[in-house]
């Protein structure tokens, strides 16, 4: 035999003390500590949820918009079922013995202990006709569910809607479990937190087979859910359900502001779709031919789609050029067609007069006033500079910004700085002769309904805001510090009346732009836009705000493919403010006029982005 | 007909006995924690413990084979089979398939096959061959890394595939290295590297670099007894610290503080060093030296920590070192594990009983997490009595090394007891929180034919050689 090498036993002994180590931390886990049994005893308990009403919301008259039905899940245990006679289960519930076999499969195939779904979304009338024979059914119980369900068929857009959690958001939030429900669009989504109050659970005691026993400890550690916030939302329904009905057969939006507080009154995208579709367990179905529906209905126009502004942005460069003593109020510019085209007009021997007139030389030569600022001899280094200064106040008016109006996913449109214009064309290889269509709301400048609205309504207020929001108040909370807080522009307050009263003219004077704006002992103050199309005809836009001395409404309305601004978005804006400030409408024809076009192009539906 | 009844006396039966126990309790095990209530026949064809039956059959058949080889075979082809199943582990980087995220299986009808497992038995072959070529000598460092190039091979090829558990296995041939005479200096610097790595994740790496500074500096004190050198050593170094501290808050130099005291304890012992040479002592220089070599290797490692490692494995070494609570996260197997080891109390729910272990509140239950339903269903008395049992075979397998007249033999019997006491150490660790979540299987208990034929295989070709021991004078 060899001699005994020392190594051997410091190899063994290592090995000895290792397996001490196990058998100590073995001792301490299984014997000592009884911590892992109570989280055992945790494990084998069954945790049945209660699910709390969801926030009710309300219109600013406190009109019930959306409230909750109730709705029932049937779950299924597969290891406890015993199939007496699956076919009286399955024509109860209106399925056949195949698609029966199948859904048990697949909630085996889940897990054999676990409850999973079987049957979504029971109507409390449907539930009345299986709850009899459920009875015989051993395995299968109901779980109550929380359904929504909306008073009237507007208004979709902003209230969004709700439906089942996927992994992502289960994942981001641990509330939330499989089968759970969350707002997944307007302001279901956006005020989630504050609807959906808090799940309470009921905790029993299972056997090793997973079948309730008992209620835990008497139901001292149960707790009762608490329900959601009612939401108070600033919509007008009745304001709303007007734009919605002028809106039929035409592609569009259009939001309506009041100016004072910044609460949303109207809030119309059209196309648009009945609410109640896309409740309940046929909630896919109608979402997948609304997403490939013509004209996209489920697209938020209102909020989301961005187009240049046309002629209405003259009024931002009237108001930077005055602020910046670029121009005076008595600055005449000759209408010269060399620089731009334009249409035939009186002189502009003033901001007010060419406000009115929507002259474009006008405005061109403005804007070079601004982007040529002479602080570099070459124009191509010169123009940033003035570009950005330019920008740098545009933004001020929530151009270019994503603007936390309570609802997801709010578009920021655009406004080319010079950083834009250099990644396309190189830096120093741009002046104003390319960027000139900014002066007139053309070229790379894109905004949407709501920030036209929202512009107005600075306008109006001859440059305070608050933030356009639509939830007046939450729960018992009243409205959120965020919306009470007053924003005042750093322009001169001496540049605003004579704008407004370009505004003014445009709409009631004998040669303005916007006569069909006109609303009967009203002073409406407005300025019309045409955003060009390349794919057809161009979109028609308005912006407004009533009365002129003391103003209640700001109003911006897109009509995609209606041509100039001043034949179909001015009457519509004309008819809502009307509406909105007398509740009664005086020019029947007008009215008449609206509801009775169909401005869809045939094409529209190929020729969307 | 003589030679075959001599090795049927010679067989260590004790050590197969040992084995036979362990198999019959893995296998019972597989079993409960693929059942699922009453009704479920033990013999169901198709669940998992009959699969495992069927391979545990083969494993049998296989020990029959192994003995009828002659015992030269294992030496005589060490590096032809070393050779094959590197060509194998290439071949399944090819022509393998993923499952859970490692392309280490190949796929046969119904059977899958991992050829890393058979890795471990070949590599032990092969070194037990190199450790017997003639003059070889670990103390030679040439030697030395032909030793590490034979291990390292498949540690990369398995590595390369995506499973690192396996590949970390192959390191536990360190100890057969230890036994055969390598320099314990080697598993010094081993272990001090170990134990700095989990102390700069505990504390920090700039705090551990100060420490080690002020050790070595205690260090030079007791080697040189130099009391007057030392106390100027100790002011001049509290200087420098001072002074780099100004520095660092009027923010001019802006060091870490485990480089401000290494920087100057290094200009401490540096300066000490021309009265040192003068005497003809190297103690500073040395611990310079040292020193020099803590702080590259620390801040590489910081490095290494947060750029090269992938969060996960981060997040699985913090939640270890009990940095991390996150019983939902990362600790969800553990701690389930945890509940369920801990549920057993001492004398278990019974046979079939666990609650936590089925249900799937414990994952892999019946593969890495197999040591749960012992523990779960037999308590501490069932989970202390397999300790028991693998640290008896292991005490006995040394032992049988031991008594070994050929180096080859004894070489390969404690590559069996290195490996084997890795998989046990690391999988049980795991289950009761005291070891990183490496998803290495449980000797002859977790489910899986692959690990349960080459686990069968490794210690047979062992008691092979053992039963053949008289035979051999070399
Ligand atoms: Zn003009």
């Amino acid at each position: 035999m060899n001699k005994p090498e020392p190594r051997t036993y410091v190899i063994a002994a290592v090995i000895v003390i290792v397996s001490v180590i196990l058998l100590v931390r073995l001792f301490f886990l299984q014997v000592l500590s009884d911590e892992y049994e109570v989280s055992a005893l945790n494990n084998s308990q069954r945790h049945i949820i209660q699910y709390p009403p969801r926030g009710i919301i309300y219109d600013r008259d406190s009109i019930i918009l959306v409230s909750n039905k109730a709705g029932y899940d049937l779950m299924v245990i597969p290891q406890q079922v015993k199939i007496i006679d699956s076919l009286r289960l399955a024509n109860a519930l209106g399925i056949d013995k195949e698609s029966f076999r199948e859904r048990l499969a697949e909630a085996s195939f889940y897990s054999r202990f676990q409850p999973s779904i079987f049957y979504k979304m029971l109507s409390a009338e449907e539930y009345a006709g299986i709850q009899e024979i459920l009875y015989d059914y051993e395995g299968f119980y109901v779980q109550p569910r929380v359904m929504r369900q909306y008073a009237d068929e507007v208004g979709a857009h902003f209230m969004g809607d709700i439906g089942e959690v996927n992994d992502n958001v289960i994942a981001a939030d641990a509330y939330y479990r499989m089968g759970d429900y969350a707002g997944v669009n307007g302001i279901e989504k956006y005020y989630e937190k504050s609807l959906r109050g808090k799940k309470g659970v009921k905790i029993f005691l299972v056997d090793a087979h997973n079948r309730i026993k008992e209620s835990y400890k008497d139901g001292k550690f149960d707790t009762l859910p608490e329900a959601g916030k009612s939401l108070v939302s600033s919509i007008d329904i009745d304001l709303q359900e007007y734009g919605e009905r002028l809106f039929v057969n035409k592609i569009g939006g259009l939001v309506a502001i009041e100016p004072e507080t910044g609460e949303i009154l109207a809030l119309v995208s059209s196309p648009g779709y009945d609410p109640n579709l896309l409740v309940g367990r046929n909630r896919g179905y109608f979402y997948d031919s609304l997403l490939n529906a013509p004209n996209k209905p489920l697209f938020n126009r209102a909020i989301n789609s961005a187009y240049p502004p046309g002629s209405t942005f003259k009024v931002v460069q009237a108001v930077i050029g005055l602020d910046e003593n670029l121009i005076s109020t008595s600055t005449s510019i000759p209408c010269n067609k060399y620089w731009v085209n334009c249409h035939n007009h009186p002189p502009a021997t003033s901001v007010t007069k060419a406000v009115q007139f929507s002259c474009n030389p006008y405005f061109y030569e403005v804007f070079r006033r601004m982007v040529q600022r002479g602080y570099e001899k070459s124009i191509f280094r010169d123009s940033p500079i003035g570009l950005d200064m330019w920008k740098e106040k545009v933004v001020l008016f929530g151009f270019d910004q994503s603007l936390d109006i309570g609802l997801p996913s709010v578009s920021s449109g655009q406004i080319p700085g010079s950083d834009y214009y250099d990644a396309l064309y190189g830096q120093y290889r741009w002046a104003f002769s390319t960027i000139y269509s900014l002066s007139i709301g053309q070229g790379e400048i894109l905004a949407t309904p709501l920030q036209l609205a929202h512009f107005a309504a600075i306008i109006a207020n001859h440059g305070y805001y608050y933030t356009p929001h639509v939830v007046k108040s939450v729960g018992e909370e009243g409205k959120e510090a965020k919306y009470r807080k007053k924003y005042i522009l750093p322009f001169k307050s001496e540049v605003y009346p004579p704008i407004v009263e370009g505004m003014k003219n445009a709409v009631n004077a004998p040669h303005g732009t916007a006569g069909l704006a006109r609303v009967k002992d009203v002073t409406v103050c407005g300025k019309t836009g045409t955003a060009q199309n390349p794919h057809g005809e161009d979109h028609s836009i308005f912006m407004a705000f009533a009365p002129m001395e003391n103003p209640k409404i700001a109003i911006a309305v897109y009509v995609e493919n209606a041509g100039y601004g001043g034949t179909w978005a001015a009457p519509i804006a004309g008819l809502m403010i009307e509406k909105y400030l007398t509740d009664t409408i005086t020019n029947k024809w007008g009215e008449e006029r609206i509801l009775n076009a169909n401005l869809i192009p045939e094409t529209a539906d190929e020729k969307e982005d | 007909m003589r030679k075959r009844i001599n090795i049927l006396k010679q067989i260590d039966w004790f050590t197969i006995g040992v084995f036979l126990m362990l198999a019959v309790i893995g296998w019972l095990s597989i079993f409960s924690s693929s059942w699922e209530g009453i009704g479920d026949s033990m013999f169901e064809p198709g669940s998992r413990q009959m699969k495992q039956a069927v391979w545990v059959g083969l494993s049998f058949l296989m020990i029959i084979l192994v003995f009828l080889i002659d015992s030269k075979f294992f030496s005589a082809f060490a590096y032809v089979l070393y050779g094959l199943v590197i060509l194998s582990l290439v071949a399944v980087l090819v022509f393998g398939k993923e499952v859970n995220g490692a392309r280490s299986w190949f796929e046969l009808g119904n059977f899958r096959f991992q050829p890393a497992e058979f890795a471990k038995i070949f590599t032990s072959l092969a070194l037990a061959q190199l450790l017997t070529s003639f003059q070889f000598d670990l103390k030679k460092i040439k030697h030395l890394l032909w030793a590490f190039v034979i291990i390292l091979i498949p540690v990369a090829m398995i590595i390369l595939q995506n499973d690192t558990g396996s590949a970390l296995v192959f390191f536990a041939l360190v100890i057969v290295l230890y036994r055969e005479g390598m320099k314990s200096t080697y598993l010094f610097i081993a272990l001090a590297a170990v134990l700095l790595f989990v102390l700069s994740v505990l504390i920090s790496p700039g705090w551990v670099l100060a420490g080690s500074a002020f050790v070595l500096l205690a260090l030079y004190w007791l080697n040189e007894h130099d009391n007057k050198g030392f106390f100027v050593a100790l002011i001049v170094a509290t200087g420098i610290v001072v002074v780099l501290f100004l520095l660092k808050q009027r923010e001019i130099l802006n060091l870490g503080f485990g480089w401000i005291v290494t920087i100057a304890v290094l200009v401490t012992l540096l300066s000490l060093l021309p009265g040192m040479l003068r005497a003809r002592r190297n103690t500073a220089l040395v611990l310079s030296a040292i020193l020099l070599g803590t702080f590259v290797y620390i801040n590489t490692l910081d490095y290494v920590y947060y750029n090269v490692l992938q969060s996960h494995q981060r997040d699985r070494i913090e939640h270890t070192l009990g940095l991390k609570d996150d019983p939902l996260g990362i600790g969800y197997n553990v701690n389930q594990s945890k509940i369920a080891i801990g549920s057993g109390g001492f004398s278990g729910k019974g046979f079939l009983q666990g609650t936590q272990t089925k249900f799937d509140f414990v994952p892999e239950q019946s593969t890495d997490f197999i040591f749960c339903t012992i523990g779960e269903e037999f308590g501490f008395l069932g989970a202390g009595l397999v300790v028991l049992l693998f640290a008896t075979l292991l005490v006995r397998l040394i032992m049988l090394a031991e008594r070994q007249r050929s180096k080859f033999s004894r070489v390969y019997g404690y590559a069996v007891v290195s490996i084997l006491f890795f998989h046990i150490t690391i999988n049980i660790g795991m289950t009761i929180g005291l070891m990183p979540v490496i998803g290495i299987p449980l000797p002859f208990f977790s489910y899986g034919g692959s690990s349960f034929m080459a686990f069968t295989l490794f210690l047979f070709i062992f008691l092979r050689l053992d039963a053949n021991r008289l035979e051999i004078f070399r």
